[in-house]
């Protein structure tokens, strides 16, 4: 019994980490083919340091530049804006599918700020907030918010017509068909406006905070740049690199669990 | 076979009294069901059939509540309803459980609409995913099931509202042939065990006559009433009855009815092929 029970388990787990560990060969061969090309003088080393040198910069970057503290700085502006990005977006998404004079008066405009690239209007933002975090948050913000208030409209007014006939069938209230039926149908829907809004926004916070030379990583790769620190500058992007992988890994723990029966 | 009933009786728990449903199209008024009247009995077993295009679903949304209707009159015990009625319960055709909800949140659904506490509107859903058979699966979600099983966790909903009347639209016209079958078996069961007041809508007459008391044949657009069968099979019914030779007569009268219907809808349709084909060269 035991043995029979055993072995599958087993299996599954092997079969279920391979995905990962392909990924993970798949990166340290493509560090090692960059280390062989650059050491042969096949790339230039004053354009990309070898991956040994980025990895042996890590210690320096984390006593002497901070970049804990500054991971925590970029990591907190990234959230504000997605949690902000969240609200607003969300709530944005529902007024406009709620009130359709709103979503012919608007949807096209979202949709073009989508594609917009907003951060040029930084200089704004900093004339309305000044040198601080909040330019940068709602930069961030900004810049993350259409494809939330897209895919909120679309999952929304996407919800099959039965589930919705069948919440009239139970004779429920506009405010209960909305929660009980509406949202929860089109919650996988607007999940991918979120994580497209959060990918938005972490481009724009980091990028930002470069232009601005404030904050987080942004400013530390901007200032390891200016003083032609190669090693430094793509281990800070390493960083950036974590925050982007920590943030989608909240997120799709968030995901699962709200949809957990999808 | 009985001629067709211009008025229902007063005993009825459902009338639908000289109702017309006309849409106004882009080509002009379209008359969908025309003057249709009838009345179901208490625990009765009823199916409306007809041809594709007759009005049948419209008839559905219209007794439903779901949709208005241009004239005439359809209430529940009395009274007139214009809008969903607490008294009648929908299962519709196509896939209709909430997703991101187990069985058992799916069938308890309308308990917790009307505020009944958690363990007594769980207790009170198992009951209901007992009676359509799909004990076990009280902490599946519905991706975990198969179509017919989602079906009657549709059905288990529905009945957990405990309506006077269940109202079918073609509930298991997506499905083969055998869990057809077998799911009309259990429908019948339940129709049985609860005396629940049944009206199915469907275009498959082995169904319609495998499992009603009286079979109501619609003409093709605009769907009016073209005849009400009596069908004097012994109950409890199963599907084994579908050998029978009395089953098959009954077959035969409701085909030799549909048929010319049937006929006429395809020509229609061939006609509509025709002109828009003509138009568009």
């Amino acid at each position: 019994m035991t043995m029979a029970g055993t072995t599958p388990r087993r299996r599954v787990s092997l079969g279920g980490a391979l995905p990962a560990l392909t990924g993970l060969g798949t990166l340290i061969a493509f560090f090692a083919i960059m280390e062989v090309l650059i050491r042969s003088g096949g790339l230039n080393r004053f354009i990309v340091p070898p991956p040994s040198e980025i990895i042996a910069s890590f210690p320096r970057i984390i006593v002497e530049e901070q970049v804990l503290s500054r991971f925590v700085m970029t990591l907190t502006e990234c959230l504000t804006a997605g949690v902000m990005l969240t609200i607003v977006g969300v709530s944005g998404g529902v007024l406009m599918q709620r009130f359709k004079l709103l979503q012919q008066a608007c949807e096209t405009w979202v949709a073009a700020l989508a594609s917009a690239p907003v951060v040029l209007c930084y200089p704004l933002f900093l004339v309305i907030f000044g040198r601080n975090a909040w330019t940068i948050i709602m930069m961030g913000f900004v810049s993350g918010l259409p494809p939330v208030i897209l895919k909120t409209l679309e999952g929304i007014s996407g919800t099959r017509k039965v589930l919705v006939n069948v919440g009239r069938s139970f004779n429920l209230t506009p405010t209960q068909q909305f929660w009980k039926i509406l949202f929860p149908a089109a919650l996988p829907t607007i999940f991918v406006g979120i994580r497209l809004g959060l990918i938005f926004a972490l481009i724009n916070v980091v990028g930002v905070e470069f232009l601005i030379n404030f904050g987080g990583l942004g400013q530390l790769i901007n200032e390891l740049a200016e003083r032609y620190d190669l090693s430094g500058t793509y281990a800070a992007i390493c960083f950036v690199v974590l925050v982007s992988v920590l943030f989608f890994m909240v997120l799709e723990k968030a995901e699962r669990w709200l949809t957990r029966a999808e | 076979m009985t001629a067709p009933s211009p008025k229902p009786a007063n005993a009825d728990i459902l009338v639908v009294d000289d109702v017309v449903v006309r849409f106004d199209t882009p080509d002009g008024p379209v008359t969908a069901v025309d003057h249709v009247s009838f009345g179901v009995r208490p625990g009765e077993f009823l199916s409306v059939i007809g041809p594709s295009g007759c009005g049948k679903s419209t008839l559905f949304n219209v007794i439903g509540g779901l949709l208005g209707h241009t004239s005439g009159v359809v209430s529940v015990c009395g009274e007139t309803i214009n809008s969903p009625h607490q008294s009648i319960g929908m299962v519709f055709q196509e896939e209709s459980t909430f997703p991101w909800r187990s069985v058992t949140d799916n069938v308890a659904f309308p308990l917790e609409l009307i505020g009944m506490p958690k363990a007594q509107r769980i207790e009170r859903a198992r009951h209901f995913i007992a009676l359509v058979g799909l004990d076990g699966f009280e902490n599946r979600y519905p991706n975990e099931l198969s179509g017919g099983m989602r079906q009657r966790v549709s059905l288990a909903r529905t009945l957990a509202s405990e309506p006077k009347i269940l109202l079918m639209d073609e509930p298991f016209a997506a499905l083969d042939e055998q869990t057809r079958l077998l799911l009309g078996d259990k429908v019948l069961q339940i129709q049985q065990q609860l005396k629940q007041t049944t009206l199915l809508i469907t275009h498959n007459i082995t169904e319609a006559v495998q499992m009603s008391d009286r079979i109501l044949v619609m003409t093709y657009r605009p769907g009016k009433v073209k005849r009400i069968v009596d069908i004097d099979l012994p109950r409890p019914r199963t599907s084994e009855i579908v050998g029978s030779e009395a089953f098959g007569r009954y077959v035969a009268q409701i085909w030799a009815d549909l048929r010319e219907e049937a006929s006429r809808g395809m020509r229609d349709e061939e006609e509509h092929a025709l002109h828009q084909t003509g138009a568009a060269s």
